[in-house]
């Protein structure tokens, strides 16, 4: 096995324990770090093709996971803004008993 | 295949899989802590030594207190008497394990047409940085607005509404 596919393979890994986590958790908290580890995981493969790729000195795949990064803290502080926000107004984070649009 | 790979694979997804597993929220935190560590001297094993410290600062320095920031002030660190995983966990499990075995499938058929190890790239953060502010200079100035924004708008949404406020 190339070392590319072994980290491909991690990638892919930890993208599916993201996805189960945010598909099964009640926390609304877990479901955001759940699709933190799936944005990690892609991040890891950009990485991974960047190193093994044919034109590394290009930088291109090092820019895409560091624009990555950028956009997946913002994307955590809006998330975790929110949760706060529902719980202030629900007085929960429990996915199951936030089923009304309005409050 | 090193000995180093295997063992930060090994750290990075038992770390990710205790961060979805574990029924204290708190300790979620502190395993997705790990995780990310581990994914960030995964960088460093890849000679992206910017991209592993960026990582590290932004991820374990930042997300990871926003996190617990967040358990804390939502209380979040009970834990419910009737279960941490909603009733429809098998559904979710079954949806994550096919993706997984898609995924798994189509890199183990390409394995043969994967390029094989390369000649590590020497890659300096003087390059990074001049090619941060010419080639990809827009996208630079449009992740400034964006993360200004976003931290402006998350502080907005989370900040308390005093009784007959602004509603």
């Amino acid at each position: 096995m190339t070392p590319l596919a072994g980290y491909l393979l991690v990638a892919a890994l930890l993208f599916s324990i993201g996805l189960a986590g945010a598909l099964t958790r009640r926390n609304a908290i877990l479901v955001l770090i759940g699709i933190e580890l799936m944005l990690n995981a892609a991040n890891l493969n950009l990485i991974a093709f960047w190193r093994y790729g044919p034109h590394p000195e290009a930088l291109t795949g090092m820019m895409f996971a560091i624009f990555s990064i950028a956009v997946a803290a913002a994307e955590a502080a809006v998330g975790l803004g929110l949760v706060i926000s529902i719980h202030r107004h629900a007085h929960t984070t429990d996915l199951n008993l936030m089923n009304r649009m309005k409050g | 295949m090193s000995l180093v790979f295997y063992l930060l694979a090994a750290l990075t997804v038992a770390g990710g899989l205790a961060a979805m597993l574990l029924k204290n929220t708190v300790h979620c935190a502190l395993a997705l802590t790990v995780a990310f560590a581990g994914l960030a001297l995964l960088y460093l094993d890849l000679d992206a030594q910017f991209a592993g410290f960026a990582q590290l600062l932004v991820y374990v320095g930042a997300v990871a207190i926003l996190v617990v920031f967040a358990i804390l002030l939502t209380k979040g660190s009970e834990t419910p008497k009737d279960g941490v995983f909603s009733h429809t966990w098998l559904a979710g499990l079954a949806v994550a394990a096919a993706v997984f075995a898609v995924l798994a499938w189509s890199i183990l058929q390409s394995v043969s047409r994967l390029p094989q190890a390369a000649k590590a790239p020497t890659v300096t953060v003087q390059q990074i940085g001049v090619a941060l502010i010419s080639r990809y200079v827009l996208p630079l100035e449009i992740v400034a607005v964006l993360l200004t924004v976003a931290l402006i708008g998350a502080v907005i949404v989370a900040m308390h509404e005093k009784e007959g406020g602004a509603q």
